[in-house]
Parts: C-alpha cells; structure tokens; sequence
C-alpha cells in the first residue's frame, strides 16, 4: 500500500468525496480517510437532500456565498456523476399575518445573495401549485431554484469518481494522531497505520474540532444539533410536489415536506440541541413532525410511514462555515452544517484551488469527470433493459422486490468504486432493502452475495461496519 | 405470446388454483414464480400443523406445498421460476422479467396469487436507534430455517402473530433464550393453539398491551425499554422496563401484496388490503381474480387452498363459458365485525362467507340478516387471529338487499 500521498482527506462525507475529485483534477496524489466502513456514514447519509435556493442565508455569509455557487454547479455535478437530481422548486409558506410579513424580507435577502426567480405567491395560485397545502396559508415564496438531490447517492459516486480516477479510500481509518514531518504531516489511524501527506483536509463533520485539535489547532468548536425525519411510502410520494418550508426561525429552516428523488415523501427535521453526538430518535419527535408538517400541508398519510431516521447537524461557534488553513499545511473545512450539500461542489472546488495553489500543482490532463452510471436498472424501457440483460443475465434477475433492484445491480454495487462491502452499503448504492418491507425479504440475499462476493463467513457480514454483525448466533 | 390463464404467484394459493382451472378444463396457462422455487412461504414452516383442516392431519409447511406441487406436475402444468411480474394491465397483459429478458404474456385470464408481506418495524415509529439486530420475525425465519443461521442468542419479541409465536418456540428450541413477547392489544393476534404450543410450554411470557417504547445499542441490538399501554395504545409513564437482548423480532401483522394490483387500478378494500371481490374471487375487472393472502391474510393456509380452487373453478368457467350476468349485494361487516369477504355476494348461488371479529370474547354469538332472514350461529370463543365462516343458502338472500354479519355477546 502508498504511504505517501500529495493530499490526505480526512472524512468521506460529501465534502471530502467531492474534494478528493476535484484534487484528481489537479496532478496530484490523494488519499480519504474514513473512520467508518463506508463513505457517507456521517451528516451526508441523513440529511434533507435539498439543494437549497439560497434565500436563506445571511448575505455576506460564506453560507451565502457558496449556497448560491453550489446550487447553480448541483446539476452538472450530478449529470457527470449520475446522480438523481430533481429541480423542483421550494415553496416557504407562511402560516400568519406575522409570517406573511416575513416572506418579502426573504425575497430581499434571496435577491441580495444572487438568487433568480424569486416570487410571492398567493392562496389561489398556491392551492393549484400544491394541492395538499394547508387552509391557513395565504401566501408563500416560491424559489424556482430550489431543488432535491440523493445526499448519499452524491457522495458514493463523487468517491467512485475520484478513485476512478486514482484517488485511493481507506475506510476503518479514524485518524487520532498527526505529527509535523519536513514535508508535511504524518498521520495515524486508531488501530496504529501511519501515511504521510504534504497537505492535510479537515473534512471530518461532527469530528472536525477533534481532528483540529490533533495539528493544534483550537480556534473553532463544533456543536450538535439533532433533526429527526419520517420517511412515508412511495405510494404517497407526489403528495407534495415542492419542498414545502415553513418560514425560518432562529433555530433554523425548521420542518419541511418533500418529495424525494426516490419518489418517496420526507418529513423532517426537528431540531434538538445536543451535547453529544447522536442519531437515535426521540419518541417526541413522531408528534412534532406530525403536528408541524400538518400546519403547511393538510391530511399528511402519515399511516404510510416506511421508517423514521435522525441526523446530526455539526455547526461551528461562528454559525458559519469554516474555510480556511490552520497549522502549516493543513485546510479545515469544519462545521459545514446546512445548506452544506448544496454548496457542496462549490466548496470542494474552492479547497481544490486552494490545495492546488499551495502545492503548485497542474492541472490533470486525465481526469475523466463522468462516471459510468449505475444503471437505475428499473427505470429503462423495456428494450433497454432486454440488451442488458443479453450481456448479463444477472440483470433479469431481481434481488429487492419492492425497489425491484436486480442482481446485476447488486454485483455493480460490490465491484465498482468504491466497493459497497455491508448491507447499508449495498442499500445506499443500489437501494435494496430500502423500501416498503425494509430489507425483510431481500436482507438474507443480500447476506449471502456479500458472502460470496468478499469470502466471508455469515458472522462476518456487518450492517454498518464494526460490531453490527447481522448474525450473532452462529450456525446451526 | 398469449396465454390463456396466467397465475401470478406459486405459493399455495397459486397453485391449487392451477389445480383447479386444470380439472376444470384449462390447459393453455402458466404459474409465474419471482423465486427459485414454488411454494411461497411455506417452504420456510418447517413447523407442522398444516393440513389439519384440510387433509385432517399435521404437516410441515414444505409437505403441504409439495402436496400440491405433486399435483400441479402430474398435470404437467407449466411453473416459470425466477421469473418476475412488473405490470398488469386491466387488458390482463402481464408484464415479466427473467433472466431471458423482460417479454409480455397476453393473457385470457389472470388470477393473482403474490400472498402477503410483514408490516416493518419502521411503520412502528419505535424512538431509539438503528442498529443490526432488528429483524421482522419472517426474516428470522428464513435465517434460521433456509440458511441454518441463528441471528441472535437473547430475543425480544414484539407482536404476537403467528410467526413471532413460531419463532419464540424455533429460536429457543435453537439455543436462544426468548425473553419475553410483547402485544400492544388486550388479547394476541395469534392463533390460541399456537400461543400453547409455543409459549407457555417454553415458559415464555406473554405480556399483553405492553409495546417496546425505544431501541438501544450503537452497532448490535444492546436492550429495549418495554412499558404497558393505556386504552388509547399511548404507553404509561412509569411502567417502562430496560430488557438486555441482542435481537428483536417484529411479528407486528401482515399486509397483502399489492403492489401490482394498485398499478393495475384494480379497486382495493381498505380493511382487506386485497381486492374487492365476488363470491368467485373475480375483481372489478373482469377475467381477473384473486385469492390467498394477495386478497386477505389467511391464519390457515388450509383455507387459502380452498379459497385458490374456487378461483381455479371460476377463471376456467370465464375462460371457457365467457362473463356470466350477476346481480349482486353487498356483504356488510356489522357489529364487531372487521370484515367480511367476499364484499359482493352474486345472487342464485349458496355462498360461504368468510369474516373475521374485532375483539376476543367467549359465548359468541354470530347473527348474520339478509332481508326478512335472520340466523343465529353459537361460537365457545372467537378472537381475531382465528377466520370464522358461514355458509348462507342461496334462497336465503333471495330477495335481499344486503347481507350483514355481526358477532355479539350471548346474553
Ligand atoms: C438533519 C440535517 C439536515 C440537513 N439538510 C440539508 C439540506 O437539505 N440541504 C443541504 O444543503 N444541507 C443539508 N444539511 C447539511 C449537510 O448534510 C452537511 O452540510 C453535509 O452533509 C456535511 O458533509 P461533511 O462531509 O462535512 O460531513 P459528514 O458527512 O458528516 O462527513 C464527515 C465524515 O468524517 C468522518 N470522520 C470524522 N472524524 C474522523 C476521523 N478522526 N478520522 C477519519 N474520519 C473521520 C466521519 O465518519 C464522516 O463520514 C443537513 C444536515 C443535517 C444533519
């Protein structure tokens, strides 16, 4: 294995995936470091997946600033990766007069960060946009702009990309120790693996204070904040066609309504300061969202709840992002809490430049920016699917009944960049297991083509990585 | 490629209706089976107790099925494995995917047969966190019972179905220790012979209204807090207890198959989940039946075979006699009554209705009125989990405009 690498990045979220592909675009050797056993396991696994407008943030902010450069990159990032992206428009809708008068100031502040189509929209016009929408609301900002991506399924192929393209992942690689070399840092992994790298990026989410801390630097701190979601069935997926906002408060964007590119409908998140770190749900939470949601949209079906999940948003203490270099060679892009997916391609080709510029790097006259696209197997006609199945009969055969994903898929999933080797990996790829019976008739399957596949013994096989072993009785 | 009948599913009930529709005259058809082998979920129920009704005596599940599959070969009956439906059309199209591609069967007749899935923990909205180690009880099962995988060692089950009945024996009778089940309602929704047979011979307890309240563990299952519930299912503060386990099992009911059905735009009822049917098992749409668990969860797969055969019998008369004129009424679910299937009831024929009660009381009685008729039938007991039926003589409806069953306490 290298040892010595141009650019270490340190977390597989969203932002350390897209910056390793950007970094690829330079002649340069890059290496992410994942403590977890596959990418997208923090912030970037259970978020909204909205691609914000950009109405929100105050201006002059790097939130700001980069919301609207991101928004306006997500599309073609997402074609060259193919990724499921979806502009299909948001939609804050005020529940009082006093909201109501909120609602111009938003347009302002939009217009002020560049954002384009912004408009008020009255009751009526409201009612034939949106059908379900409450008998409270009167009025509401409608951001054309405003748009919904896959949050995982951006950052597995971002990293498939930049592997593809000679990036190197390694996963179960917690950094816990770095020590100033003569030409950068040496880093260390919890379970004793040393590499070196002249240039080090902080991408490491909820653990960007800690990693900080290891290079010396103490300027930021990092806070939690929970958001818990319910996620409702396909069948009442178009319920709402926008991303449907109440209208922002103090504590954040607060609870929203959408579709998802899935096709599935998402409600969430609350918000619940934490101390720690945490993605448990709380029982509270299933009556909050309720009771929120049902104020923007009427008679939700919340009886086609598939499953409820909770995310971690990591903030800095500036309650901005953090983009800027610490020590000697090492670049944070700590607290990247919402709307850091959106601005994501944007910050990563902003660390990219910057990394680039400090190591005097060229660019790549290699790097091939498309990713040869996971098939959606599911969604090509049938003629399509026939010339597939020609070349691979293992497309004909389906694994996942209720998101009809095939073997082939499940093959793709453990033999490209970068390989899904547990359960949660081969969902998140390919979405088996993630529909209405989640996983209860495909897991066993599942189970047993990762066996095949890596060797391993049934006791081996893990949800998540680490100790979540799916078998722990043994065999009989 | 045309096809007189196609049969979409080959668990029991897809094929005892090809038994049927063969003796009834049918040759020209097909069983689509998404799995490697037919069966359905029988093939897992490596427990007996199958058949009793039927053939009066105990079978495991693969023996009841290979009953019928000996039958279904001695007909020379086609069954395509590993084949896949994704569509059907009111024009009863029927759209496949296999291995050889995705083709079209044009068919004359099609019976639905997919059976039914469990409802997922995640429809619970339990708080807590996600780890590995949750599993609905029919996952379990096929661990333990195809793939010879014990998933977990000390178990908490919630929900008293059958399955998570069978289960709690299976995992112990394996070497877990089953530490506890528990059932959000006042009475189980399992058969009784099975609570018997698999709980309290393993002295395993059996807590009523009680429901897991939150999951604990980072990576594997560590414990669940249980608490008891009030009439409104809303758990009570201060009844809540920490259970240490390493798995759970969800045995929390079960939902047809439907899928397809709603793709089709076939009318679905909301109690059944499964079709709205006549007393052929012929949908809304015409030359399209369905029966199983695809239509309403059976408890005994003995009643499912039989409701199969009557759908059998009716795809082949439609095939080869054409669309009969009905007049119909509605069958009507009264007091304390769930559902009663079929919804419609064509008059000039004897009809056995099929129903199930919403509560468990003993000294029933069920009162089923049709116009001027009014019978009276005594039951010891009645409970949800158990399927009760009636049969009503045709002249009894003769004149009526509906038929409405209710079940009361013997005064
Ligand atoms: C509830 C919620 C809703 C959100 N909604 C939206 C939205 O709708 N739109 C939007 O634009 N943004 C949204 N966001 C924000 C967005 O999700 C984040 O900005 C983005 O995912 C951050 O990505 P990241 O790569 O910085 O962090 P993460 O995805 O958390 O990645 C950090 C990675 O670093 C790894 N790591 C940590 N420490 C170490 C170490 N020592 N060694 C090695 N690896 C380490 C972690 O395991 C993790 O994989 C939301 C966030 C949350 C929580």
């Amino acid at each position: 294995m290298k040892v010595n690498f141009d650019v270490a990045v340190v977390g597989g979220g969203v932002i350390g995936a897209l910056a390793a592909r950007e970094l690829k675009k330079f002649d340069l050797s890059v290496v992410v470091l994942e403590s977890a056993a596959d990418v997208a396991a923090g912030a970037s696994k259970a978020n909204s997946g909205i691609v914000h407008a950009g109405f929100d943030a105050v201006p002059g902010t790097l939130k700001a600033k980069y919301n609207v450069i991101g928004n306006a990159m997500m599309e073609q990032t997402c074609r060259e990766l193919g990724v499921k992206y979806i502009r299909n428009g948001s939609l804050v809708v005020a529940r009082t007069c006093e909201e109501e008068g909120i609602l111009p100031e938003l347009l302002f502040r939009g217009r002020q960060n560049g954002v384009k189509g912004l408009k008020i929209m009255l009751r009526e016009q409201l009612a034939e946009e949106e059908p379900h929408i409450a008998d409270g609301i009167a009025a509401a900002l409608y951001a054309p702009t405003g748009g919904i991506v896959c949050p995982y399924g951006l950052t597995i192929a971002a990293m498939g990309n930049a592997m593809d393209n000679g990036a190197e992942l390694l996963c179960g690689f917690t950094v816990v120790g770095a020590v100033k070399t003569g030409t950068g840092w040496q880093l260390v992994s919890a379970d004793g693996h040393e590499l070196t790298a002249r240039i080090v990026v902080n991408c490491a989410g909820a653990g960007a204070e800690q990693v900080a801390g290891l290079f010396g630097d103490t300027f930021f701190r990092i806070g939690f904040r929970r958001g818990e979601y319910m996620l409702l069935d396909k069948s009442v997926g178009t319920y709402a066609k926008h991303t449907v906002f109440s209208v922002p408060t103090k504590a954040g964007k607060g609870v929203l309504v959408t579709p998802t590119v899935d096709g599935n409908l998402l409600v969430g998140p609350t918000s619940v300061e934490e101390d720690e770190y945490t993605t448990a749900t709380r029982r509270a939470a299933f009556s909050e969202l309720r009771q929120k949601a049902s104020a923007m949209l009427k008679e939700i079906p919340f009886g086609q709840v598939i499953t409820s999940f909770a995310g971690e948003r990591s903030y800095s203490d500036r309650h901005d992002f953090i983009l800027e270099w610490g020590k000697p060679g090492v670049f944070h892009a700590a607290g990247i809490e919402s709307p850091g997916l959106t601005s994501s391609p944007a910050i990563a080709e902003h660390i990219a430049e910057q990394v680039a510029k400090a190591l005097g790097a060229k660019k790549n006259g290699d790097f091939v920016p498309v990713r040869r696209s996971m098939h959606w197997f599911k969604d090509l006609s049938a003629e399509e699917k026939n010339r597939v199945i020609a070349q691979d009969a293992a497309y004909g055969h389906i694994v996942c009944r209720c998101e009809e994903v095939t073997l082939g898929e499940i093959y793709e999933a453990m033999r490209s960049n970068p390989p899904a080797r547990t359960l949660d990996g081969i969902k998140l790829r390919t979405r088996a297991g993630m529909g209405r019976c989640q996983s209860g008739f495909c897991q066993p399957s599942v189970l047993h083509e990762l066996m095949t596949e890596f060797g391993m013994a049934a006791e081996e096989i893990t949800k998540n990585g680490g100790d979540s072993r799916i078998i722990v009785g043994g065999e009989l | 490629m045309k096809k007189q009948l196609v049969i979409i599913g080959g668990g029991p009930a897809g094929l005892a209706a090809a038994v049927a529709a063969y003796d009834a005259g049918v040759r020209d058809m097909v069983v689509i089976e998404r799995e490697e082998k037919a069966g359905g979920i029988l093939k897992q129920c490596i427990h007996n107790g199958f058949g009793l009704t039927r053939f009066k005596e105990s079978m495991t599940g693969p023996e009841y099925a290979q009953r019928f599959l000996d039958e279904v070969n001695a007909r020379g009956i086609e069954i395509m494995t590993n084949t896949f439906v994704t569509g059907l059309g009111t024009d009863k199209k029927v759209t496949c995917m296999n291995e050889s591609g995705v083709f079209t069967l044009e068919a004359g007749a099609v019976i639905l047969a997919m059976g039914c899935r469990e409802r997922s923990k995640g429809a619970l909205n339990i708080a807590g966190t996600r780890p590995a180690g949750l599993f609905s009880a029919g996952t379990a099962q096929k661990y333990v019972n195809i793939y010879g995988y014990l998933p977990g060692k000390r178990v908490v089950i919630l929900g008293s179905g059958d399955i998570g009945l069978i289960m709690a024996r299976r995992m112990t009778l394996e070497g877990a220790k089953v530490e506890c089940v528990c059932e959000i309602m006042e009475h189980s929704s399992g058969l009784r012979r099975n609570i018997a047979q698999c709980l309290d011979d393993f002295c395993i307890p059996l807590y009523l209204e009680h429901t897991i309240v939150e999951i604990k563990g980072k990576e594997r299952v560590e414990s669940v807090v249980i608490a008891q519930v009030d009439k409104e299912k809303q758990p009570i503060p201060g009844t809540e207890r920490e259970i240490p386990c390493d798995t759970v099992l969800f045995s929390v009911g079960l939902i047809p198959e439907n899928e397809l059905t709603k793709e089709t735009g076939l009318a679905l009822d909301p109690h059944t989940k499964g079709c709205f049917v006549d007393e052929n098992r012929e949908t809304d749409v015409s030359g399209i039946f369905a029966c199983g668990n695809v239509l309403h969860v059976h408890d005994l797969v003995d009643f499912v075979s039989e409701e199969a055969e009557v759908a059998g019998r009716a795809a082949a008369e439609y095939l080869i006699n054409g669309d009969s004129e009905h007049v119909y009424i509605p069958t009507v679910a009264g007091e304390n009554v769930g559902y009663v299937l079929p919804q419609r009831a064509g008059k000039g024929k004897d009809i056995k209705l099929y129903f199930r009660v919403r509560s468990a009381f003993r000294n029933a009685v069920i009162r089923v009125e049709a116009g001027e008729m009014v019978k009276t039938y005594k039951r010891i007991a009645v409970a949800p989990g158990e399927m009760e039926n009636i049969t009503i003589k045709a002249a009894d409806f003769a004149d009526a405009q509906s038929i409405r069953v209710s079940v009361t306490r013997e005064a």
